[in-house]
Protein backbone atom coordinates (compact mmCIF):
# COMPACT_ATOMS: atom_id res chain seq x y z
CA UNK A 1 0.00 0.00 0.00
CA UNK A 2 1.14 3.52 -0.79
CA UNK A 3 0.22 5.02 2.54
CA UNK A 4 3.02 6.89 4.29
CA UNK A 5 2.00 7.22 7.88
CA UNK A 6 3.55 9.90 10.05
CA UNK A 7 4.89 8.26 13.19
CA UNK A 8 2.58 10.35 15.34
CA UNK A 9 -0.45 8.32 14.43
CA UNK A 10 1.06 5.11 13.17
CA UNK A 11 0.75 2.09 15.44
CA UNK A 12 2.37 -1.31 15.16
CA UNK A 13 -0.16 -4.11 14.67
CA UNK A 14 0.88 -5.67 18.00
CA UNK A 15 -0.72 -2.81 19.90
CA UNK A 16 -4.21 -3.43 18.61
CA UNK A 17 -6.72 -3.84 21.41
CA UNK A 18 -9.60 -6.26 20.90
CA UNK A 19 -13.13 -4.90 21.15
CA UNK A 20 -13.89 -6.83 24.31
CA UNK A 21 -11.03 -5.15 26.12
CA UNK A 22 -11.96 -1.55 25.51
CA UNK A 23 -15.65 -2.16 25.91
CA UNK A 24 -14.84 -3.82 29.20
CA UNK A 25 -12.67 -0.95 30.31
CA UNK A 26 -15.41 1.54 29.52
CA UNK A 27 -17.92 -0.43 31.56
CA UNK A 28 -15.49 -0.68 34.43
CA UNK A 29 -14.90 3.08 34.49
CA UNK A 30 -18.62 3.78 34.38
CA UNK A 31 -19.12 1.33 37.22
CA UNK A 32 -16.52 3.05 39.35
CA UNK A 33 -18.24 6.38 38.75
CA UNK A 34 -21.48 4.99 40.05
CA UNK A 35 -19.84 3.38 43.04
CA UNK A 36 -21.65 0.18 42.09
CA UNK A 37 -21.89 -2.31 39.28
CA UNK A 38 -25.15 -1.04 37.79
CA UNK A 39 -23.48 0.69 34.85
CA UNK A 40 -21.80 -2.43 33.53
CA UNK A 41 -25.09 -4.28 33.51
CA UNK A 42 -26.83 -1.41 31.72
CA UNK A 43 -24.15 -1.29 29.03
CA UNK A 44 -24.70 -4.94 28.28
CA UNK A 45 -28.35 -4.37 27.42
CA UNK A 46 -28.96 -2.64 24.11
CA UNK A 47 -31.30 0.34 24.25
CA UNK A 48 -33.42 -0.78 21.32
CA UNK A 49 -34.03 -3.99 19.51
CA UNK A 50 -33.20 -2.49 16.12
CA UNK A 51 -29.65 -1.58 17.11
CA UNK A 52 -28.34 -5.00 17.91
CA UNK A 53 -24.83 -4.09 16.84
CA UNK A 54 -23.49 -7.29 18.35
CA UNK A 55 -25.26 -9.26 15.63
CA UNK A 56 -23.17 -7.63 12.88
CA UNK A 57 -20.36 -9.59 11.24
CA UNK A 58 -17.00 -9.12 12.97
CA UNK A 59 -14.13 -7.76 10.87
CA UNK A 60 -10.41 -8.42 11.13
CA UNK A 61 -8.41 -5.24 10.97
CA UNK A 62 -5.00 -4.01 12.00
CA UNK A 63 -5.03 -0.84 14.02
CA UNK A 64 -3.00 1.89 12.36
CA UNK A 65 -4.29 5.12 13.87
CA UNK A 66 -5.26 5.95 17.41
CA UNK A 67 -5.93 8.88 19.71
CA UNK A 68 -5.11 9.48 23.35
CA UNK A 69 -8.82 9.76 24.18
CA UNK A 70 -11.13 6.98 25.22
CA UNK A 71 -13.49 5.86 22.40
CA UNK A 72 -17.11 6.95 22.81
CA UNK A 73 -19.39 4.16 24.06
CA UNK A 74 -20.66 1.96 21.24
CA UNK A 75 -24.22 2.48 22.46
CA UNK A 76 -23.86 6.25 21.93
CA UNK A 77 -22.12 5.82 18.57
CA UNK A 78 -24.94 3.61 17.34
CA UNK A 79 -27.94 5.52 18.78
CA UNK A 80 -27.01 9.20 18.38
CA UNK A 81 -26.90 9.83 14.66
CA UNK A 82 -27.63 12.38 11.98
CA UNK A 83 -28.90 10.45 8.97
CA UNK A 84 -31.84 12.49 7.69
CA UNK A 85 -32.84 9.76 5.25
CA UNK A 86 -34.11 7.93 8.34
CA UNK A 87 -35.61 10.87 10.24
CA UNK A 88 -34.59 14.20 11.72
CA UNK A 89 -34.24 13.22 15.36
CA UNK A 90 -30.92 11.86 16.65
CA UNK A 91 -32.62 8.65 17.78
CA UNK A 92 -34.54 8.18 14.51
CA UNK A 93 -31.81 6.47 12.43
CA UNK A 94 -31.28 3.77 15.06
CA UNK A 95 -35.04 3.21 15.25
CA UNK A 96 -35.78 3.36 11.51
CA UNK A 97 -32.71 2.20 9.59
CA UNK A 98 -33.63 -1.48 9.84
CA UNK A 99 -35.33 -1.03 6.45
CA UNK A 100 -31.94 -0.54 4.78
CA UNK A 101 -30.59 -3.67 3.06
CA UNK A 102 -26.80 -3.33 3.13
CA UNK A 103 -26.05 -6.63 1.44
CA UNK A 104 -25.66 -7.23 -1.45
CA UNK A 105 -24.53 -3.70 -2.30
CA UNK A 106 -22.79 -2.16 -5.28
CA UNK A 107 -21.04 1.17 -5.58
CA UNK A 108 -20.80 2.55 -9.11
CA UNK A 109 -17.38 4.12 -9.53
CA UNK A 110 -16.90 6.12 -12.69
CA UNK A 111 -16.66 9.48 -14.37
CA UNK A 112 -13.25 10.69 -15.47
CA UNK A 113 -11.35 7.46 -14.84
CA UNK A 114 -9.60 4.85 -16.98
CA UNK A 115 -11.12 1.88 -15.17
CA UNK A 116 -14.72 2.47 -14.12
CA UNK A 117 -16.28 -0.46 -12.25
CA UNK A 118 -18.94 -1.46 -9.79
CA UNK A 119 -17.59 -2.25 -6.37
CA UNK A 120 -19.15 -5.31 -4.74
CA UNK A 121 -18.98 -4.27 -1.12
CA UNK A 122 -19.26 -7.76 0.41
CA UNK A 123 -16.40 -9.03 -1.71
CA UNK A 124 -14.40 -5.91 -1.06
CA UNK A 125 -14.78 -6.33 2.68
CA UNK A 126 -13.66 -9.95 2.52
CA UNK A 127 -10.61 -9.19 0.36
CA UNK A 128 -9.37 -5.76 1.38
CA UNK A 129 -6.60 -5.23 3.86
CA UNK A 130 -8.64 -3.50 6.53
CA UNK A 131 -7.28 -0.98 8.97
CA UNK A 132 -8.74 0.12 12.27
CA UNK A 133 -8.41 3.85 12.85
CA UNK A 134 -9.59 5.62 15.95
CA UNK A 135 -10.59 9.09 14.80
CA UNK A 136 -12.13 12.12 16.39
CA UNK A 137 -15.50 12.98 14.83
CA UNK A 138 -16.71 16.57 15.15
CA UNK A 139 -20.29 17.31 14.15
CA UNK A 140 -21.05 20.78 12.77
CA UNK A 141 -23.71 21.02 15.51
CA UNK A 142 -21.06 21.22 18.22
CA UNK A 143 -20.73 17.71 19.59
CA UNK A 144 -17.98 15.17 19.07
CA UNK A 145 -17.16 11.50 19.47
CA UNK A 146 -14.14 9.21 19.30
CA UNK A 147 -14.89 6.32 16.96
CA UNK A 148 -12.87 3.24 16.07
CA UNK A 149 -13.60 2.94 12.36
CA UNK A 150 -12.57 0.11 10.06
CA UNK A 151 -11.79 0.74 6.42
CA UNK A 152 -9.33 1.25 3.64
CA UNK A 153 -7.62 4.51 2.68
CA UNK A 154 -9.68 6.17 -0.03
CA UNK A 155 -6.44 6.74 -1.97
CA UNK A 156 -6.09 3.01 -2.73
CA UNK A 157 -9.43 3.08 -4.55
CA UNK A 158 -8.54 6.29 -6.37
CA UNK A 159 -5.27 4.76 -7.54
CA UNK A 160 -7.05 1.62 -8.65
CA UNK A 161 -9.48 3.36 -11.02
CA UNK A 162 -6.73 5.57 -12.50
CA UNK A 163 -8.31 9.03 -12.70
CA UNK A 164 -7.78 11.05 -15.88
CA UNK A 165 -5.78 14.25 -15.49
CA UNK A 166 -9.01 16.20 -16.02
CA UNK A 167 -10.49 14.74 -12.81
CA UNK A 168 -10.17 17.46 -10.17
CA UNK A 169 -12.89 16.49 -7.70
CA UNK A 170 -14.75 13.42 -6.50
CA UNK A 171 -18.51 13.46 -6.00
CA UNK A 172 -20.01 10.95 -3.56
CA UNK A 173 -23.69 9.98 -3.61
CA UNK A 174 -25.82 8.28 -0.96
CA UNK A 175 -28.60 5.84 -1.73
CA UNK A 176 -32.00 7.50 -2.17
CA UNK A 177 -34.49 4.66 -2.29
CA UNK A 178 -38.00 5.29 -0.99
CA UNK A 179 -38.48 1.62 -0.23
CA UNK A 180 -35.44 1.43 2.03
CA UNK A 181 -35.67 5.05 3.21
CA UNK A 182 -39.36 5.95 3.55
CA UNK A 183 -38.43 9.24 5.23
CA UNK A 184 -36.99 10.73 2.03
CA UNK A 185 -40.57 11.39 1.00
CA UNK A 186 -40.04 14.51 3.10
CA UNK A 187 -37.73 17.13 1.52
CA UNK A 188 -35.59 18.07 4.53
CA UNK A 189 -32.72 18.07 2.00
CA UNK A 190 -32.56 17.67 -1.77
CA UNK A 191 -32.09 13.90 -2.16
CA UNK A 192 -29.94 12.05 -2.93
CA UNK A 193 -27.45 13.26 -0.37
CA UNK A 194 -24.24 14.31 -2.13
CA UNK A 195 -20.80 15.23 -0.91
CA UNK A 196 -17.47 16.03 -2.51
CA UNK A 197 -13.72 16.22 -2.03
CA UNK A 198 -10.96 17.84 -3.98
CA UNK A 199 -8.64 15.23 -5.47
CA UNK A 200 -5.74 16.05 -3.13
CA UNK A 201 -8.08 15.81 -0.14
CA UNK A 202 -9.23 12.41 -1.30
CA UNK A 203 -5.61 11.29 -1.65
CA UNK A 204 -4.73 12.37 1.89
CA UNK A 205 -3.92 9.23 3.88
CA UNK A 206 -6.47 10.15 6.58
CA UNK A 207 -9.46 9.92 4.20
CA UNK A 208 -10.97 6.53 4.93
CA UNK A 209 -13.42 4.50 2.89
CA UNK A 210 -15.14 2.93 5.86
CA UNK A 211 -16.95 -0.39 6.19
CA UNK A 212 -17.02 -0.97 9.94
CA UNK A 213 -16.79 0.36 13.47
CA UNK A 214 -15.99 -1.15 16.83
CA UNK A 215 -14.67 -4.32 15.20
CA UNK A 216 -17.80 -5.08 13.17
CA UNK A 217 -19.51 -4.15 9.95
CA UNK A 218 -21.22 -0.76 10.00
CA UNK A 219 -24.62 -0.61 11.69
CA UNK A 220 -27.26 0.66 9.21
CA UNK A 221 -27.70 3.89 11.12
CA UNK A 222 -23.97 4.61 10.82
CA UNK A 223 -24.01 4.39 7.02
CA UNK A 224 -23.88 0.70 6.14
CA UNK A 225 -22.41 -0.90 4.23
CA UNK A 226 -19.83 1.64 3.06
CA UNK A 227 -19.22 5.30 3.82
CA UNK A 228 -16.60 7.97 3.81
CA UNK A 229 -14.80 9.26 6.90
CA UNK A 230 -12.83 12.51 6.62
CA UNK A 231 -11.94 13.26 10.24
CA UNK A 232 -10.62 16.80 9.74
CA UNK A 233 -13.97 17.97 8.34
CA UNK A 234 -17.37 18.36 9.98
CA UNK A 235 -19.25 15.10 10.23
CA UNK A 236 -21.69 15.77 7.40
CA UNK A 237 -18.82 15.55 4.90
CA UNK A 238 -18.38 11.90 5.93
CA UNK A 239 -21.18 10.75 3.64
CA UNK A 240 -23.00 7.50 4.42
CA UNK A 241 -24.33 4.48 2.50
CA UNK A 242 -22.53 5.25 -0.75
CA UNK A 243 -23.93 4.11 -4.08
CA UNK A 244 -21.81 6.21 -6.45
CA UNK A 245 -18.35 7.74 -6.56
CA UNK A 246 -17.78 9.97 -9.58
CA UNK A 247 -14.60 11.66 -10.70
CA UNK A 248 -15.46 15.09 -12.09
CA UNK A 249 -13.79 18.22 -13.36
CA UNK A 250 -15.85 20.89 -11.57
CA UNK A 251 -16.38 21.30 -7.85
CA UNK A 252 -19.55 19.26 -7.24
CA UNK A 253 -22.66 20.70 -5.63
CA UNK A 254 -23.04 19.22 -2.15
CA UNK A 255 -26.31 18.77 -0.27
CA UNK A 256 -25.80 20.97 2.80
CA UNK A 257 -24.04 23.64 0.79
CA UNK A 258 -26.99 23.69 -1.57
CA UNK A 259 -29.47 23.81 1.33
CA UNK A 260 -27.76 26.70 3.20
CA UNK A 261 -24.69 28.08 1.38
CA UNK A 262 -24.03 30.67 4.08
CA UNK A 263 -23.80 28.00 6.73
CA UNK A 264 -22.15 25.01 5.10
CA UNK A 265 -19.24 25.48 2.75
CA UNK A 266 -17.81 22.99 0.30
CA UNK A 267 -14.68 22.53 2.42
CA UNK A 268 -16.27 22.50 5.88
CA UNK A 269 -12.96 21.90 7.58
CA UNK A 270 -13.27 21.88 11.37
CA UNK A 271 -12.24 25.40 12.31
CA UNK A 272 -12.74 26.92 15.78
CA UNK A 273 -12.00 30.37 14.35
CA UNK A 274 -14.90 30.37 11.89
CA UNK A 275 -18.35 30.35 13.51
CA UNK A 276 -21.39 28.73 12.06
CA UNK A 277 -23.65 31.77 11.53
CA UNK A 278 -25.97 30.47 14.24
CA UNK A 279 -23.49 29.13 16.79
CA UNK A 280 -19.88 29.26 17.80
CA UNK A 281 -17.54 26.50 16.62
CA UNK A 282 -14.87 27.37 19.19
CA UNK A 283 -15.89 24.60 21.58
CA UNK A 284 -17.57 21.23 21.44
CA UNK A 285 -19.23 18.82 23.81
CA UNK A 286 -17.74 15.35 23.72
CA UNK A 287 -20.53 12.79 23.96
CA UNK A 288 -20.35 11.33 27.47
CA UNK A 289 -19.10 14.58 29.02
CA UNK A 290 -21.04 17.53 30.48
CA UNK A 291 -18.47 20.31 30.10
CA UNK A 292 -17.20 21.70 26.83
CA UNK A 293 -13.74 21.36 25.38
CA UNK A 294 -11.90 23.49 22.88
CA UNK A 295 -12.32 22.53 19.24
CA UNK A 296 -8.98 22.02 17.49
CA UNK A 297 -8.12 23.40 14.04
CA UNK A 298 -8.74 20.64 11.48
CA UNK A 299 -10.15 18.64 14.39
CA UNK A 300 -6.61 18.04 15.64
CA UNK A 301 -5.29 16.78 12.30
CA UNK A 302 -3.60 20.05 11.25
CA UNK A 303 -0.19 18.38 10.98
CA UNK A 304 -1.55 15.95 8.40
CA UNK A 305 -3.89 18.18 6.35
CA UNK A 306 -3.17 21.89 6.88
CA UNK A 307 -0.81 21.80 3.88
CA UNK A 308 -3.75 21.03 1.58
CA UNK A 309 -5.11 24.52 2.21
CA UNK A 310 -1.89 26.54 2.25
CA UNK A 311 -2.50 30.01 0.83
CA UNK A 312 -6.29 29.66 0.99
CA UNK A 313 -8.41 32.11 3.00
CA UNK A 314 -10.18 29.68 5.31
CA UNK A 315 -12.69 32.32 6.42
CA UNK A 316 -13.92 32.62 2.85
CA UNK A 317 -13.42 28.97 1.92
CA UNK A 318 -15.19 27.69 5.03
CA UNK B 1 -72.11 30.47 38.38
CA UNK B 2 -69.48 28.66 36.33
CA UNK B 3 -67.45 27.05 39.04
CA UNK B 4 -64.60 24.99 37.62
CA UNK B 5 -64.70 21.31 38.64
CA UNK B 6 -62.42 20.61 41.61
CA UNK B 7 -60.17 18.26 39.67
CA UNK B 8 -59.47 20.67 36.83
CA UNK B 9 -56.62 22.65 38.38
CA UNK B 10 -54.72 19.85 40.10
CA UNK B 11 -55.00 17.74 36.93
CA UNK B 12 -53.62 20.59 34.84
CA UNK B 13 -50.70 21.18 37.22
CA UNK B 14 -49.88 17.47 37.24
CA UNK B 15 -50.07 17.22 33.47
CA UNK B 16 -47.74 20.15 32.91
CA UNK B 17 -45.30 19.29 35.70
CA UNK B 18 -44.89 15.71 34.51
CA UNK B 19 -42.26 16.27 31.81
CA UNK B 20 -40.20 18.43 34.16
CA UNK B 21 -40.33 15.79 36.88
CA UNK B 22 -39.38 13.17 34.33
CA UNK B 23 -36.36 15.21 33.18
CA UNK B 24 -35.33 15.74 36.81
CA UNK B 25 -35.63 12.03 37.50
CA UNK B 26 -33.54 11.17 34.44
CA UNK B 27 -30.82 13.58 35.54
CA UNK B 28 -30.81 12.08 39.02
CA UNK B 29 -30.50 8.65 37.45
CA UNK B 30 -27.67 9.79 35.18
CA UNK B 31 -25.70 11.57 37.89
CA UNK B 32 -26.10 9.18 40.79
CA UNK B 33 -27.46 5.82 39.72
CA UNK B 34 -26.31 4.98 36.21
CA UNK B 35 -23.81 7.17 34.37
CA UNK B 36 -24.31 5.05 31.26
CA UNK B 37 -28.06 5.75 31.17
CA UNK B 38 -29.45 6.70 27.78
CA UNK B 39 -32.80 7.98 29.07
CA UNK B 40 -31.78 11.47 27.93
CA UNK B 41 -30.13 10.16 24.73
CA UNK B 42 -26.36 10.04 24.31
CA UNK B 43 -26.18 13.84 24.64
CA UNK B 44 -28.21 14.63 27.78
CA UNK B 45 -27.37 18.34 27.75
CA UNK B 46 -28.66 19.03 24.24
CA UNK B 47 -31.61 16.69 24.77
CA UNK B 48 -32.67 18.46 27.97
CA UNK B 49 -32.09 21.89 26.52
CA UNK B 50 -34.12 21.16 23.37
CA UNK B 51 -36.93 19.57 25.32
CA UNK B 52 -37.21 22.40 27.84
CA UNK B 53 -37.50 24.87 24.98
CA UNK B 54 -40.03 22.77 23.12
CA UNK B 55 -42.14 22.30 26.27
CA UNK B 56 -42.01 26.03 27.01
CA UNK B 57 -43.31 26.76 23.51
CA UNK B 58 -46.02 24.10 23.73
CA UNK B 59 -47.29 25.30 27.10
CA UNK B 60 -47.20 28.92 25.96
CA UNK B 61 -49.36 27.92 23.01
CA UNK B 62 -51.61 26.01 25.40
CA UNK B 63 -51.96 29.15 27.56
CA UNK B 64 -52.81 31.17 24.48
CA UNK B 65 -55.31 28.52 23.39
CA UNK B 66 -57.44 28.85 26.50
CA UNK B 67 -59.45 31.93 25.48
CA UNK B 68 -60.04 30.51 21.97
CA UNK B 69 -61.12 27.20 23.55
CA UNK B 70 -63.66 29.06 25.64
CA UNK B 71 -64.78 30.95 22.60
CA UNK B 72 -65.24 27.84 20.49
CA UNK B 73 -66.72 25.57 23.14
CA UNK B 74 -68.38 28.09 25.43
CA UNK B 75 -66.88 26.18 28.37
CA UNK B 76 -66.11 29.03 30.75
CA UNK B 77 -64.35 27.08 33.57
CA UNK B 78 -61.36 26.58 31.29
CA UNK B 79 -60.54 30.25 31.89
CA UNK B 80 -59.54 29.41 35.48
CA UNK B 81 -56.47 27.63 34.07
CA UNK B 82 -55.07 30.50 32.07
CA UNK B 83 -52.80 31.97 34.72
CA UNK B 84 -51.46 28.60 35.86
CA UNK B 85 -50.64 27.43 32.34
CA UNK B 86 -49.02 30.76 31.48
CA UNK B 87 -46.87 30.67 34.60
CA UNK B 88 -45.80 27.12 33.83
CA UNK B 89 -44.82 28.18 30.32
CA UNK B 90 -42.73 30.95 31.86
CA UNK B 91 -41.15 28.48 34.29
CA UNK B 92 -40.13 26.14 31.45
CA UNK B 93 -38.75 29.09 29.47
CA UNK B 94 -36.78 30.30 32.50
CA UNK B 95 -35.27 26.86 33.12
CA UNK B 96 -34.48 26.56 29.40
CA UNK B 97 -32.64 29.90 29.50
CA UNK B 98 -30.89 29.08 32.79
CA UNK B 99 -29.77 25.74 31.36
CA UNK B 100 -28.37 27.51 28.29
CA UNK B 101 -26.59 30.09 30.45
CA UNK B 102 -25.10 27.44 32.70
CA UNK B 103 -24.03 24.79 30.22
CA UNK B 104 -23.27 26.73 27.07
CA UNK B 105 -22.20 30.15 28.36
CA UNK B 106 -20.68 29.44 31.79
CA UNK B 107 -23.17 31.82 33.46
CA UNK B 108 -21.76 34.80 31.56
CA UNK B 109 -24.42 37.44 30.93
CA UNK B 110 -22.05 39.37 28.68
CA UNK B 111 -21.63 36.22 26.57
CA UNK B 112 -25.43 36.03 26.39
CA UNK B 113 -25.60 39.65 25.18
CA UNK B 114 -22.89 38.96 22.58
CA UNK B 115 -24.66 35.85 21.33
CA UNK B 116 -27.99 37.68 21.15
CA UNK B 117 -26.51 40.51 19.11
CA UNK B 118 -24.67 38.13 16.80
CA UNK B 119 -27.29 35.48 16.21
CA UNK B 120 -30.90 36.11 15.31
CA UNK B 121 -32.14 32.84 16.70
CA UNK B 122 -30.78 33.68 20.16
CA UNK B 123 -32.21 37.19 19.86
CA UNK B 124 -35.71 35.84 19.16
CA UNK B 125 -35.45 33.36 22.02
CA UNK B 126 -34.40 36.10 24.38
CA UNK B 127 -37.14 38.39 23.09
CA UNK B 128 -39.73 35.71 23.88
CA UNK B 129 -38.39 35.41 27.41
CA UNK B 130 -38.24 39.18 27.93
CA UNK B 131 -41.89 39.42 26.84
CA UNK B 132 -42.94 36.72 29.28
CA UNK B 133 -41.10 38.18 32.26
CA UNK B 134 -43.42 41.17 32.97
CA UNK B 135 -46.42 38.90 32.45
CA UNK B 136 -45.19 36.51 35.11
CA UNK B 137 -44.46 39.44 37.44
CA UNK B 138 -47.95 40.90 36.98
CA UNK B 139 -49.82 37.64 37.17
CA UNK B 140 -51.22 38.22 40.66
CA UNK B 141 -54.69 39.59 41.33
CA UNK B 142 -53.09 42.49 43.22
CA UNK B 143 -50.95 43.45 40.22
CA UNK B 144 -54.00 43.25 38.00
CA UNK B 145 -55.83 45.65 40.32
CA UNK B 146 -52.87 48.01 40.53
CA UNK B 147 -52.52 48.22 36.77
CA UNK B 148 -56.23 48.39 36.07
CA UNK B 149 -57.99 45.87 33.87
CA UNK B 150 -57.45 47.64 30.61
CA UNK B 151 -53.73 48.30 30.98
CA UNK B 152 -53.19 44.83 32.35
CA UNK B 153 -54.99 43.38 29.37
CA UNK B 154 -52.92 45.43 26.96
CA UNK B 155 -49.68 44.38 28.67
CA UNK B 156 -50.68 40.72 28.56
CA UNK B 157 -51.09 40.82 24.79
CA UNK B 158 -47.30 40.50 24.92
CA UNK B 159 -47.98 36.80 25.32
CA UNK B 160 -48.69 36.70 21.61
CA UNK B 161 -45.45 38.49 20.79
CA UNK B 162 -43.69 35.95 23.00
CA UNK B 163 -45.38 33.07 21.18
CA UNK B 164 -44.45 34.39 17.75
CA UNK B 165 -40.88 35.15 18.87
CA UNK B 166 -40.52 31.68 20.38
CA UNK B 167 -41.70 29.93 17.25
CA UNK B 168 -39.42 32.07 15.07
CA UNK B 169 -36.60 31.13 17.49
CA UNK B 170 -37.40 27.49 16.77
CA UNK B 171 -37.72 28.00 12.99
CA UNK B 172 -34.32 29.70 12.89
CA UNK B 173 -32.76 26.98 15.02
CA UNK B 174 -33.23 23.83 12.94
CA UNK B 175 -31.07 22.47 10.15
CA UNK B 176 -32.48 21.68 6.72
CA UNK B 177 -36.18 22.01 5.95
CA UNK B 178 -38.37 20.86 8.82
CA UNK B 179 -42.11 21.17 9.28
CA UNK B 180 -42.47 21.00 13.06
CA UNK B 181 -41.36 24.59 13.83
CA UNK B 182 -43.69 25.99 11.18
CA UNK B 183 -46.54 23.94 12.64
CA UNK B 184 -46.27 25.88 15.93
CA UNK B 185 -46.37 29.20 14.12
CA UNK B 186 -49.39 28.04 12.14
CA UNK B 187 -51.20 27.00 15.33
CA UNK B 188 -50.46 30.41 16.89
CA UNK B 189 -51.82 32.20 13.85
CA UNK B 190 -54.92 30.02 13.90
CA UNK B 191 -55.45 30.90 17.57
CA UNK B 192 -55.10 34.56 16.67
CA UNK B 193 -57.74 34.19 14.00
CA UNK B 194 -60.16 32.54 16.41
CA UNK B 195 -59.78 35.46 18.81
CA UNK B 196 -60.54 37.94 16.05
CA UNK B 197 -63.74 36.11 15.13
CA UNK B 198 -66.81 37.96 16.39
CA UNK B 199 -68.39 36.59 19.55
CA UNK B 200 -71.47 34.59 18.70
CA UNK B 201 -73.32 34.93 21.95
CA UNK B 202 -73.79 37.87 24.22
CA UNK B 203 -71.19 38.28 26.92
CA UNK B 204 -72.10 36.47 30.11
CA UNK B 205 -70.79 37.96 33.38
CA UNK B 206 -67.94 35.45 33.52
CA UNK B 207 -66.70 36.53 30.15
CA UNK B 208 -65.95 40.01 31.34
CA UNK B 209 -62.64 38.59 32.60
CA UNK B 210 -59.79 40.25 30.80
CA UNK B 211 -59.10 38.48 27.53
Amino acid sequence: MLIRSPDRWALPASEATPESVYLGRRALLAGMGAGMGLAGAALATPAMASTDVKALAPLKARRTVTTADEPTALLAVSTYNNFYEFGLDKADPAANAHTLKPSPWGVRIGGLVKKPFVLDVDRYISQASLEERIYRMRCVEGWSMIIPWIGVPLSTLVNFVQPLSSAKYIRFTTLADRKQMPQIGFPSLDWPYREGLRMDEAMNPLALLTVGLYGRRLPNQNGAPIRLVVPWKYGFKSIKSLVAIDFVEQQPLTSWNQSAPREYGFYSNVNPAVDHPRWSQATERRIGEFGKRDTLPFNGYAAEVAGLYRGMDLKRNF
Amino acid sequence: MHRPPVWLKPATHAFIAMPLLWLAWCWAELLWLNPASQSLSAEPVAYTHNNLGLLALRFLILALAITPIRKLTGWVPVMSLRRAVGLWAFAYAAIHLAFYLALELDFSLSALAREALKRNFILFGLLAFVCLLPLALTSTRAAMKRLGGRRWQLLHRLAYVAGIAASVHFILRVKGFQLEPYAYLAILLALFAIRLMPNRRRASPAQVLPV
